[in-house]
């Protein structure tokens, strides 16, 4: 693991995606494009498309804030004007950014919102986060797209009949007026192909942890894969581009028997396969990653690159229905998943990916995620015999970030993995 | 007629009975009954009654039910009452309880609904999502149809049959019990000396764990006795309790907030009791349309509709001027999401309208509260000594 990693084909076209659109994002005041925010889980990129509007992520800029240390300044402000230390560290880090003048992750100024369009999936902060946002931008439009929870494990018919009748009679109407543009469904259906194909891609990336060693870290690198699927070019020919040249690297590294690339080069041995549970620290992402790397420890499967979609399972976009399908796409997304789901997907991944262990990383801003993973942890303990271990730390908050404790923890995880192996080779 | 101290002593009893005693014995009473739990905050329970189920709430063990296995199932920065519900639930205390409900207002509660399946308590889990869309043909008629879902378990349970005619009968029902309760908190704005804070909450407790035809005799009673000029007249400052809808603070905080000094003459302790303002048609066709839009139109402002056609803050202050009161104490539950998200919100808005207030955080299993008791009456004492000037006041406690 000796000289950094070179830069591939594929971190080259993500780079010029990304740089594109906050590209774009500050040139609004002389190309008049409509700027529309929105959250990750059940981001209906889409539809912001077909209207030709241009999507900010909040989260997305929390946790870049995040990477570039700033959203402990952030996280500050909002605490003096009356934001409580113990809720989601997202809402204050970007509260905070606005706060500060909206300096977005390229150093641009990031425009206002013309329309809040608050895709209600999965977590309830989301509402009150918009909530909060709609008193800063008094002009913006709000829109309430509700996602009903598959509480029941199931997208019943009257489900997906609720969305779309909300996206057909109160989305689209406003995107419509906000932006100038007619809706037109053939456009719609043409996008919704690509984002099947990237669908399909995706899918196809992840699974690639099924090869010893597993070729990809399905976390840590996992989180940049996601990237473009879930910041608004899921849906584009690039996206498609991207994912199709990933794949086929991902595929030369499987081929010549390659590990994973990590910031200090190549994982040289993988001596423990895992599937992580709850989003990644973003303070200390690199410590973070250390940590699991050095150890010689690869993430097979995580259930965070599903929050955008989950795409294992076998659904897709249908470009033949498409409110509908964006329906079932804002209520397949992982958290808006119920807990036997969840343990039932994470399982399948140990199973599918021959995990050798299974971790928690219990996120102290995110209920949506925290509120009952001891449970999961224990039932998936029980379910498929695996050592379990736990840590906990927070998103974009470094006061929550103790890197000895989790270094003492997963050390004494990595032995107990280690002897465990030990013992099954033994048996052998 | 029973005297008040008697009524209130019942009450007591009946609204921290952790072994559900009288829902129990309502259902040995007749084949065929069912009862059906719900958390926080609101929960339709004229379905419920209509079905022939009895609705009970469950608001946790408060500092009433020792933690030992609930511990294991939730981090330290989550909520106290997910905790206490869990033991409540391994310990038995469900026992008799054929279903439960539990409404959408944060994800602890939404991921709470999945233990309970994982564990798999009661025949039936039913997490109830309030529509967020509030169009009649939209969000109407997904709640109808969450409704009938919970009919359907019930029924398959108590095999009757809902007529619109029960249902409009069990809606009237639950009018007359919100009438009566809104009474009392009319008495307690104009003379809140003849029936203390924490006599108030039993007396709306105990009507979460009883029938309602019951809770409804024991109202009659109370307001009747309510109405005569009783108790004497306090120097206390008028406050609204606001962000407590959920986990409850102990009964000691409540009565603690009175005794430093503040009359407390609205509040959202048990929001699920006075939810709908005003009654629901009881004479519809389509009688659970008319819950349904009972719910979108006449709800109370809370932390988990969202709110941005009507503004939470705005629907706060006026209930501040039209019970003439002093100030508002915003009480939030230790790591309460909804609660505490909105704290700037109407923090920041009552900074800009001049609304006094203080906010504390509690939790149900504390009942030490000699800080927060001498941060309300510094509170109240400001009030008193400033009368004529703006000012706000914060205080955090946790
Ligand atoms: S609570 Fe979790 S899901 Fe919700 S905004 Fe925060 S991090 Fe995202
Ligand atoms: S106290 Fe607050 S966070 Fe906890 S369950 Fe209730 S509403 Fe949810």
């Amino acid at each position: 693991m000796a000289q950094e990693a070179q830069k591939e084909k594929s971190m080259v076209l993500q780079k010029e995606m990304v740089e594109g659109l906050f590209d774009a994002l500050s040139k609004v005041s002389e190309t008049g494009k409509k700027v529309c925010y929105t959250f990750v889980p059940g981001n209906l990129s889409e539809l912001i498309r077909t209207f030709d509007m241009l999507p900010v992520y909040p989260e997305i800029n929390a946790l870049q804030s995040a990477m570039r240390k700033k959203s402990a300044s952030y996280i500050k402000e909002a605490e003096k004007h009356a934001h409580s230390e113990d809720v989601c560290t997202y809402v204050k880090c970007d509260v905070g950014m606005l706060m500060k003048g909206n300096i977005g992750p390229t150093g641009q100024k990031l425009p206002e919102p013309d329309i809040l369009l608050l895709s209600y999936t999965g977590c309830f902060t989301f509402m009150k986060w918009f909530e909060t946002l709609k008193r800063e931008y008094p002009n913006a439009k709000v829109i309430m797209l509700h996602t009903p929870y598959q509480e029941n494990a199931k997208m019943t018919p009257e489900m997906v009949q609720y969305m779309a009748k909300q996206l057909r009679d109160e989305v689209i109407p406003v995107m419509e007026e906000v932006s100038g543009v007619k809706y037109d469904e053939n456009k719609l259906k043409k996008i919704l192909g690509y984002s099947k194909e990237a669908g399909d891609w995706i899918a196809k990336i992840f699974d690639t942890t099924k090869h010893k060693p597993s070729p990809i870290d399905a976390y840590f690198a996992g989180v940049y894969y996601i990237g473009p699927i879930n910041i608004g070019f899921r849906g584009t020919p690039e996206a498609v581009e991207y994912y199709k040249e990933l794949y086929s690297e991902i595929m030369q590294r499987v081929e010549k028997g390659l590990g994973p690339i990590t910031p200090e080069g190549e994982m040289k041995e993988e001596k423990y396969r895992l599937v992580v549970e709850g989003p990644p620290n973003w303070t200390n992402f690199r410590e973070f990653w250390k940590l699991f790397y050095d150890m010689g420890a690869v993430i097979v499967a995580s259930s965070y690159t599903k929050v955008g979609g989950v795409y294992d399972m076998g659904w897709r976009h249908d470009a033949s229905r498409p409110l509908e399908t964006l329906a079932e796409y804002c209520m397949n997304c992982y958290t808006n998943l119920n807990l036997p789901q969840r343990i039932e997907l994470l399982s399948k991944c140990i199973k599918d990916y021959k995990a050798d262990g299974y971790i928690t990383n219990s996120i102290k801003s995110c209920n949506s995620f925290s509120a009952g993973q001891l449970a999961m942890m224990r039932e998936i303990e029980d379910r498929m015999e695996v050592p379990v271990g736990f840590i906990e730390s927070d998103l974009v908050d470094p006061r929550y970030f103790s890197y000895s404790n989790i270094k003492n923890r997963l050390e004494s995880y990595f032995q107990m993995l280690g002897q465990r192996k030990m013992m099954e080779n033994q048996e052998v | 007629m029973k005297k008040l101290s008697e009524l209130i002593n019942e009450c007591k009893e009946l609204a921290f009975d952790l072994s559900y005693t009288r829902a129990k014995q309502w259902k040995e009473e007749k084949p065929g009954r069912a009862i059906v739990g719900y958390m926080p905050i609101y929960f339709p329970r004229e379905i419920a009654h209509a079905a022939g189920a009895l609705p009970v709430a469950i608001f946790g063990g408060g500092d009433r039910k020792q933690i030992i296995k609930g511990d294991a199932y939730y981090q330290s920065y989550i909520c106290h009452i997910p905790r206490s519900i869990i033991e409540l639930a391994l310990d038995g205390h469900f026992k008799s309880f054929d279903g439960f409900v539990f409404p959408s207002i944060c994800d602890v509660i939404r991921n709470l609904s999945g233990i309970f399946r994982q564990l798999n308590i009661g025949s039936f889990i039913k997490y109830l999502d309030f529509p967020q869309n509030f169009s009649k043909d939209i969000g109407g008629v997904f709640y109808k149809q969450e409704m009938e879902h919970i009919i359907h378990y019930l029924t398959s349970i108590t095999k009757k049959e809902v007529t619109a005619e029960a249902l409009n009968h069990s809606i009237d029902l639950y009018n007359k019990n919100r009438e009566m309760i809104d009474f009392i908190y009319k008495i307690r704005q104009d003379f809140p000396w003849r029936l203390n804070m924490e006599d108030v909450y039993y007396i709306v407790r105990a009507g979460t764990v009883i029938p309602v035809e019951e809770h409804n005799k024991l109202l009659e009673q109370v307001c009747y006795h309510i109405k005569e000029n009783i108790g004497t007249p306090q120097d206390k400052v008028k406050v609204v309790v606001s962000g407590a809808f959920c986990e409850q603070p102990a009964v000691g905080l409540i009565k603690a907030i009175e005794e430093a000094g503040c009359y407390v003459v609205d509040d959202d302790y048990q929001l699920g009791s006075r939810m709908i303002i005003g009654n629901i048609d009881a004479q519809s066709s389509d009688p659970l349309m008319a819950l349904s839009m009972g719910f979108i139109k006449q709800s109370q402002y809370s932390s988990s509709i969202y709110d941005v056609s009507n503004p939470k803050e705005y629907r706060l202050a006026k209930i501040v001027k039209d019970r003439g009161a002093d100030g508002v104490i915003f009480a939030s539950a230790s790591f309460c999401d909804p609660s505490l998200l909105d704290a700037p919100i109407f923090q920041n808005a009552f900074n800009k309208m001049g609304i006094r207030y203080i906010a504390f955080q509690y939790s149900e299993n504390i009942n030490q509260y000699k800080v927060i008791k001498e941060q309300v009456g510094a509170f109240s004492d400001s009030i008193k000594l400033w009368e004529d000037e703006p000012a706000t006041v914060q205080v955090t406690n946790k």
